[in-house]
């Protein structure tokens, strides 16, 4: 992707993600909290949240992949459960990732 | 107010701000492995502000995905931070300039600090001092992973591919806990989502199939039938 193209894609989700917040403050709140708004709105990040765990974790461009991101990803999931801060998950899994890295070769 | 409270929030405010600092210098070094440069990388976390969005902006540009599929999913997932700034609205009172400076820090962390606030002044407080140090560490921790990432030998790189998946599991991760509002209903929207870009890997360019996950919230998000209604539709 060009230079240009990347640029755009910085300044136009930056300034979206600002107007986004911005109209929380803004509009009237009975807008907002119509009932369906209020559940896609719930719902949406989890959708979201999950796809972006199973394509950063499990793809490659167009293909299915299993590495270490997977093992990084199960550690992950392990210390999320025991309520370890989320820091102390984040290095766990990239230790994690490493390792498996490593004896992989 | 009790200096007690106050000296509580400030420092919770700054602990939030050291924690989001070091997955700020995550965010630098994958934004850089990416393909953004150093620049684009810290214009993203000055102007953009909202840690989901923009992992979810440069995961799909570092899997090859289009510049519009990268900027739809970042803005899919700022769209709660328009619920959140409803839920300010009433702690901040924000008017003409305020309200635009305010909105800028309008994020899942200060809410939370804020909402939980014992009351308004304190909130107020907690809204301006996770803000601002969250705003600082963030940003200066984008610089040091912008920087630092170019010096990554190959293990460090994969500890970093495995560092990306993680946090956005635990951004995900309380919204599946029992306590969550409807908890199992976001647990089949969150497998529904998983498996629906996992199916559409193979067949749709990439990030497409982020964006389309959406549709889990179609098939998965209607509550069942005798389910306990929402706070929502329990409202007149």
């Amino acid at each position: 992707m060009t230079g240009t193209a990347l640029w755009a894609a910085v300044l136009a989700g930056g300034l979206g993600c600002y107007l986004l917040k911005l109209a929380g403050l803004s509009v009237p709140a009975a807008w907002v909290e119509q009932p369906w708004v209020a559940r896609v709105v719930d719902f949406v990040p989890a959708a979201l949240l999950a796809a972006l765990v199973a394509v950063q974790a499990a793809t490659s461009g167009n293909h299915l992949v299993l590495d270490g991101r997977l093992v990084g990803l199960a550690v992950a999931a392990v210390a999320l459960a025991l309520r370890a801060p989320f820091v102390v998950v984040l290095v766990l899994a990239g230790a994690a990732g490493a390792l498996a890295h490593v004896l992989g070769g | 107010m009790p200096s007690a409270a106050r000296s509580a929030t400030l420092r919770d405010a700054i602990g939030l701000g050291v924690a989001v600092g070091l997955y700020g210098a995550a965010f630098g070094a994958a934004a850089v492995a990416a393909g953004l440069n150093v620049w684009q990388t810290m214009t993203l976390s000055l102007l953009m502000f909202t840690g989901a969005s923009q992992f979810a902006l440069v995961g799909v540009l570092g899997a090859g995905g289009s510049a519009l599929a990268a900027v739809g999913s970042a803005l899919l997932l700022g769209t709660r931070n328009t619920v959140y700034g409803v839920r300010l609205v009433p702690l901040l009172r924000p008017r003409g300039v305020r309200r635009v400076a305010a909105a800028h820090w309008v994020i899942d962390e200060t809410t939370a600090m804020s909402l939980a606030a014992p009351d308004r002044e304190l909130g107020r407080l907690a809204f301006l001092a996770t803000g601002a140090t969250i705003y600082l560490g963030w940003n200066a921790m984008t610089v040091v992973g912008a920087l630092g990432a170019a010096a990554l030998s190959g293990t460090a790189r994969a500890a970093l591919d495995a560092v990306v998946p993680a946090a956005f599991l635990a951004l995900l991760w309380p919204r599946l806990r029992r306590s969550f509002p409807e908890a199992a209903v976001q647990r089949r929207v969150a497998a529904g989502g998983a498996v629906v870009a996992l199916a559409l890997t193979p067949f749709v360019p990439a990030g497409v199939q982020v964006i389309a996950a959406v549709v889990a919230v179609a098939l998965a998000g209607r509550p069942r039938p005798g389910a306990r209604p929402t706070a929502q539709e329990e409202m007149p």
